[in-house]
């Protein structure tokens, strides 16, 4: 399902003409997630957390080493075959990521969209979707109109809207209080038990102990501990 | 709310509405004016080929002397011979006023009256073009000293103008074109940097860099086909305006509408708009993909 082998990534920077000078975010990493898997992803502030699921969703290549995402060699596809795959990879930012000009329900109705699903299947699955997050009364609100709370669930249910095999989430109930964090892994958690993947970076290791699963622990772009 | 065709991108706030347009649009009020220098310079140059490159001029001196060969005048010789040359029709000699009006300009008084020895002027058409060196010497012949001349050189200079006129306006097309294409560029680099965030997130879910470009191609297209019909109404006035002032040099007769223009410009003015929309297209698209490619 998702396969690094000895990846590294160092991020060029505008007005660098070469990588070499660049440090490197992530080391030579590799593990292996099997499909239907749940990883909680920790570390310190800069252990490379949030580059490592860049990576998972193909907002960076890696400087080396190889990466293989729901089957797929992700260092040889092309860009067309690269939005395929992240149509079907669901991602929570931990910043939500909500596009303010759009409706709660056009901003969960955008991955469908983007896919050209039929109007009456989005109106379909959005609106259950919004139900199931507790957001159905609050459709035509903007994102600026919502809560924190209530954002991170329209994140949620725009990740998970086409119905990905891979979903990954960065800390997802940093802006959240107790009880929301904990319905928000109730869906997540729903989410695994029918089959999605899903990798969730964290640093609540609360959290974490009340929802044992295994663990990339992260040290200065090193995997310290993967189990 | 669930209308299909949402605006994802925020584009009708992100692309400047009213300067492309405008800029746009006074590319094309100069893309029309050169349009219609070019196809006046040809439609003037056409019409003045044809008259001068056709026009033979014959001047006989001492018309009134016997012709060489006797028998009659050199005049009386020369319209002879001219009469059944190949190629050459309507002869007829001048007046004596139609050869003093002709001179009047440059004698200031009849060159009657200055005694000066004036030649029999005989104008004529030639067919078929290029020097007629041969009936030259046969005219030479008949009446020694006899000059003919034809417009031809005239014409060729007309048609050296013309080309350069018509190479300038292409120039000036060219640049007025390169000078758009920038225009659109930078007003697409600006709606994708003010659009930085969301085409990212647009990106992360999935969209083909053809859905991001193909939406600012879609509102470039528009905001340039609509600055071309701006600049092309503005063009207007000022193209009556010089086909009324051409009028005279473009064989239009009293009575006849001074201020028409061209069938040819009339299909080039909606092709201006065609253009500018194409260019719109075309830049907004390879803005965007080599944009995103830059991205990620």
């Amino acid at each position: 399902m998702v396969r690094f082998e000895n990846v590294w990534l160092k991020y060029r920077h505008e007005g660098e003409a070469s990588l070499a000078s660049s440090p490197d975010v992530i080391r030579d990493m590799s593990f292996d997630i099997p499909e239907g898997g749940f990883r909680w992803l920790t570390g310190p502030s800069g252990a490379g957390k949030t580059s490592l699921l860049k990576l998972m969703y193909l907002a960076e290549h890696p400087s080396r080493g190889k990466i293989e995402l729901l089957g797929t060699n992700a260092a040889r596809v092309s860009r067309r075959e690269a939005a395929m795959l992240r149509r079907r990879i669901g991602v929570v930012y931990q910043d939500f990521r909500l596009l303010p000009h759009l409706s709660a329900y056009d901003n969960v109705a955008l991955p469908m969209r983007l896919a050209r699903k039929a109007e009456g299947q989005v109106r379909a699955d959005v609106t259950e979707l919004l139900r199931w997050v507790g957001l159905s009364g609050k459709l035509d609100r903007r994102p600026y109109e919502l809560s924190g709370g209530e954002q991170q669930r329209i994140a949620i249910a725009r990740a998970v809207v086409g119905r990905p095999k891979l979903l990954l989430a960065d800390e997802p109930t940093g802006n959240l209080d107790e009880e929301q964090a904990e319905r928000l892994m109730l869906l997540i958690t729903g989410l695994n038990g029918m089959g999605t993947t899903v990798v969730v970076a964290t640093h609540n290791l609360a959290l974490v102990e009340r929802h044992p699963a295994p663990r990339l622990n992260l040290l200065s772009g090193r995997l310290v501990d993967d189990g | 709310m669930m209308a299909r065709r949402v605006d994802h991108l925020g584009l009708r706030s992100a692309m400047a509405e009213r300067l492309t347009p405008i800029l746009v649009g006074a590319m094309s009020f100069l893309a029309v004016l050169a349009i219609a220098g070019a196809l006046a310079a040809s439609s003037l140059a056409g019409r003045w080929s044809q008259d001068t490159g056709t026009v033979l001029t014959v001047q006989v001196p001492d018309p009134d002397a016997p012709a060489p060969a006797g028998g009659t005048t050199r005049l009386r010789a020369v319209l002879d011979l001219l009469n059944v040359a190949p190629d050459v029709s309507a002869v007829r000699a001048l007046s004596g006023a139609e050869v003093n009006a002709l001179l009047r300009p440059w004698l200031g008084a009849d060159a009657g009256q200055l005694a000066l020895p004036v030649p029999a002027v005989i104008s004529a058409v030639l067919s078929g073009g290029g020097e007629p060196d041969s009936l030259r010497a046969a005219l030479d012949a008949a009446a020694p000293g006899t000059l003919a001349e034809t417009g031809a050189r005239w014409a060729a200079r007309v048609a050296a103008l013309t080309g350069s006129l018509q190479a300038s306006a292409l120039s000036v097309l060219v640049i007025v074109a390169c000078v758009a294409s920038a225009v659109i560029s930078v007003a697409t680099h600006a709606g994708l940097a003010q659009r930085r965030e969301t085409i990212a997130i647009i990106h992360g879910l999935g969209a083909l860099d053809s859905d991001i470009a193909g939406r600012f191609a879609v509102r470039a297209t528009l905001l340039a086909a609509a600055g071309a019909i701006i600049g092309t109404g503005c063009a207007l006035p000022v193209l009556f305006w010089l086909a009324a002032l051409a009028a005279p040099f473009a064989g239009v007769l009293p009575g006849q509408n001074a201020m028409q223009l061209p069938f040819a410009l009339w299909v080039a003015l909606p092709a201006v708009a065609v253009a500018a929309a194409v260019i719109g297209w075309v830049t907004s698209q390879v803005t965007v993909r080599g944009w995103l490619r830059r991205m990620v």
